[in-house]
């Protein structure tokens, strides 16, 4: 049986686009002798040494600068940030240089950079560990938005990514790694995958379930159940969050004409408020009912398994909002 | 202070070009203030007036090459860098044959083939900016250095001390250049940090930091030289104080009244034009005619570069949606 898991994906990716290009390189906190804290970046360090791989102190707003000048003056660049919360550190990097730099220079510069952020709870990591911050970067003009939920989709989306020209986030949920202590899997060979084309994950005429990231699973499992129930769900994962794939999302809605979306970050202002806008206001004559959206409450990430169970949408609660939707609950 | 090394005699020639480079600057801005008093400049506007010899001196020791990244009071470091003032006008005047087609202004400023990286809104952003174009020119083989400006004021940033050991732990060719013009907006430097000289903040990053007379612009080259030497030679960065002081106020409309009128008589008096002519009036008795004559030609020049930046277009409003990306995925990306 083959073992693949996102994090082998994503390594794979890099790998292989380090070796296709000498401007690709790697920075970081802990990346690369020791391998990475979730084993992403295992053995790459020792395959192209320390002018690939630059493991930085702990200064993200440094790492991220330094990223994004190189990027200026031809690199091609991959930060990773080590728990997405420390993006905090380096947002006017983000935000106000690598997401502007082309615009305000009406186009004589760029900047083509990928910043991984390891996303999500990987359990009880509580609040400062745990946060989904795509929806910011979504709010963000000048940045795309790529948040992939299967080994394939993140390896041969970060491979599109790094050959991007613009700042792409590319989130990476922390469940999907997969195994412990980054045991590497096998080689899957995988085209890259372009932005903005999502995917049917599963096939069903009564809802459409539009998730990504490790809730995408949750979904899966809720559609399963809800099979039994008589209940048909087509799950469909936008894969990028910028660019949106609005013909395949409408080509779902207008066959099911019932939209529940789930993530795992807080409902108010997540990417599914987006997401449902789009729908209400675009697919309107395709809707049967109100799209219902679910995701984590509107609070910090707690520590307690009780706690965290509770905010982070799961298979139960996912099945709830399609009941509601269909008018079942 | 590095007087010493701006005791040595300067050549006619050389001399001239740096006296007219620093002229254009003067002019450049004076115009500039004028103009946006005539209501052709919307936006900000950050003179740096008083402030020519750093930009100057630093430019020239620096080779082609070589990348820049610059602050809100950049308009000098992109001329001492060679920039045309023609499109650095009409950059102003927000017209489509600026520098960034009417998108950037004043603090947005670049001109790519000149290695200028761009002036920038944020203080203290340009200096990660720099580092990081550092190690790419060291992962491209050396030969180059990366060169910040940045004032007072930015050293109390994350961003500067980040980069600063950053650049010092890999070696960086990275020449950090703070203007010490002894206020950050309107607070002057002893409100915003106990020591005087930004200098010794290099101590803690393991690399030279060298105090200069930033009004003295042979001073200020031959600092910058040394710099750029030890870049290239592998070994790492070095900070650059330039002390120097702003004759306006900190931005157009800006009066200064928070400055006390002897300093601001005293740092007049030290006028970095006049600095370096009274040293070409010593050593090769140029005359008033010789002064004249540089700066008719620049008011001829900056005539040209006017008049060429009032006929430019304005930007057409639908432009305001190109540019956000490179590849906008068919305009996917947009919506
Ligand atoms: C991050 C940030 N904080 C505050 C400002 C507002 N601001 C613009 S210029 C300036 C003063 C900067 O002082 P200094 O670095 O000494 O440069 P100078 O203006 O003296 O050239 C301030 C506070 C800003 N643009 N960016
Ligand atoms: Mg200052």
């Amino acid at each position: 049986m083959t073992k693949f898991s996102c994090a082998d994906g994503i390594r794979q990716a890099i790998d292989e686009e380090m070796e296709r290009d000498p401007d690709v390189f790697l920075i970081g906190e802990d990346i690369g002798e020791s391998g990475g804290v979730f084993g992403v970046t295992k053995g790459l360090y020792e395959k192209y040494g320390p002018t690939r791989l630059w493991d930085t102190p702990i200064s993200e707003e440094a790492m991220i600068g330094a990223a994004v000048g190189a990027a200026l003056v031809g690199a091609r660049p991959i930060a990773e940030i080590m728990f997405g919360d420390f993006v905090v550190l380096a947002m006017d990097m983000l935000v106000n240089q690598a997401a502007k730099t082309h615009y305000m220079t009406g186009g004589r510069l760029s900047v083509p950079l990928v910043v991984r952020m390891v996303t999500g709870t990987a359990g009880s990591t509580a609040a400062q560990h745990s946060q989904s911050l795509e929806s910011w970067f979504v709010h963000v003009p000048g940045m795309k938005v790529v948040a992939p939920s299967s080994p394939e989709d993140a390896k041969g989306l970060l491979k599109t990514a790094i050959r991007d020209p613009d700042p792409v986030m590319f989130f990476e949920h922390k469940q999907l790694y997969g195994g412990r202590g980054g045991q590497v899997g096998d080689v899957v060979a995988v085209e890259p995958i372009p932005l903005g084309v999502g995917r049917v994950r599963r096939e069903g005429s009564d809802v459409t379930i539009v998730s990504y990231l490790k809730t995408l699973e949750h979904v899966l499992d809720a559609a399963a159940t809800l099979e039994g129930e008589g209940i048909s769900c087509e799950v469909w994962d936008p894969r990028t969050l910028v660019p949106l794939d609005r013909e395949g999302l409408r080509r779902s809605v207008a066959k099911t004409g019932r939209v529940v979306i789930a993530h795992e970050a807080p409902v108010r202002g997540g990417a599914g408020a987006e997401i449902a806008a789009v729908v209400a206001g675009e697919f309107f004559e395709h809707l049967k009912a109100p799209i219902v959206r679910v995701g984590g409450h509107n609070t910090p990430m707690p520590y307690a398994p009780e706690l965290e169970g509770y905010v982070v949408p799961g298979p139960e609660r996912i099945a709830e909002a399609v009941r509601r939707c269909l008018g079942r609950a | 202070m590095t007087d010493s090394l701006s005791d040595k005699p300067v050549d006619k020639d050389e001399g001239l070009q740096l006296y007219r480079r620093m002229v254009r600057i003067r002019r450049f801005e004076e115009r500039a203030s004028q103009l946006r008093a005539a209501g052709l400049i919307p936006g900000f506007l950050h003179p740096c007036i008083g402030q020519e010899a750093v930009a100057v001196g630093v430019c020239g020791a620096l080779g082609d090459g070589d990348v820049l990244t610059s602050t809100h009071r950049g308009h000098g470091h992109m001329l001492g860098r060679g920039a045309d003032p023609a499109r650095m006008y009409a950059e102003l005047f927000a017209r489509s044959g600026g520098y960034n087609h009417g998108k950037g202004g004043s603090l947005h400023m670049i001109d790519v083939q000149l290695g200028f990286l761009g002036a920038n809104g944020i203080v203290g952003a340009g200096i990660p900016l720099a580092t990081g174009a550092a190690l790419q020119l060291k992962r491209r083989g050396g030969g180059s250095v990366a060169v910040t400006f940045f004032g007072d004021g930015a050293t109390n940033e994350g961003s500067f001390h980040e980069s600063l050991n950053l650049a010092s732990l890999w070696k960086l060719p990275v020449l950090y250049v703070c203007e010490n013009n002894l206020y950050g907006e309107f607070t002057r430097q002893d409100h915003h940090q106990v020591i005087t000289d930004v200098a010794a903040r290099s101590s803690s990053y393991g690399m030279p930091g060298v105090v200069v007379d930033g009004n003295d612009v042979i001073a200020v080259r031959e600092v910058t030289r040394e710099a750029r030497e030890r870049a290239l030679a592998g070994e790492g960065p070095t900070l650059i104080e330039a002390k120097t002081y702003r004759h306006r106020g900190h931005f157009e409309g800006d009066m200064g009244r928070y400055r006390p009128p002897e300093e601001v008589a005293r740092w007049m008096a030290h006028d970095p034009l006049d600095v370096l002519w009274g040293r070409l009036v010593k050593e090769h008795a140029l005359d008033e005619a010789a002064r004249d004559a540089v700066r008719a030609d620049v008011e001829a020049e900056l005539d040209a570069a006017i008049a060429w930046a009032k006929e430019q277009e304005h930007p057409a409003p639908e432009q305001s949606l190109e540019d956000v990306y490179v590849d906008s995925i068919g305009g996917a990306a947009l919506r």
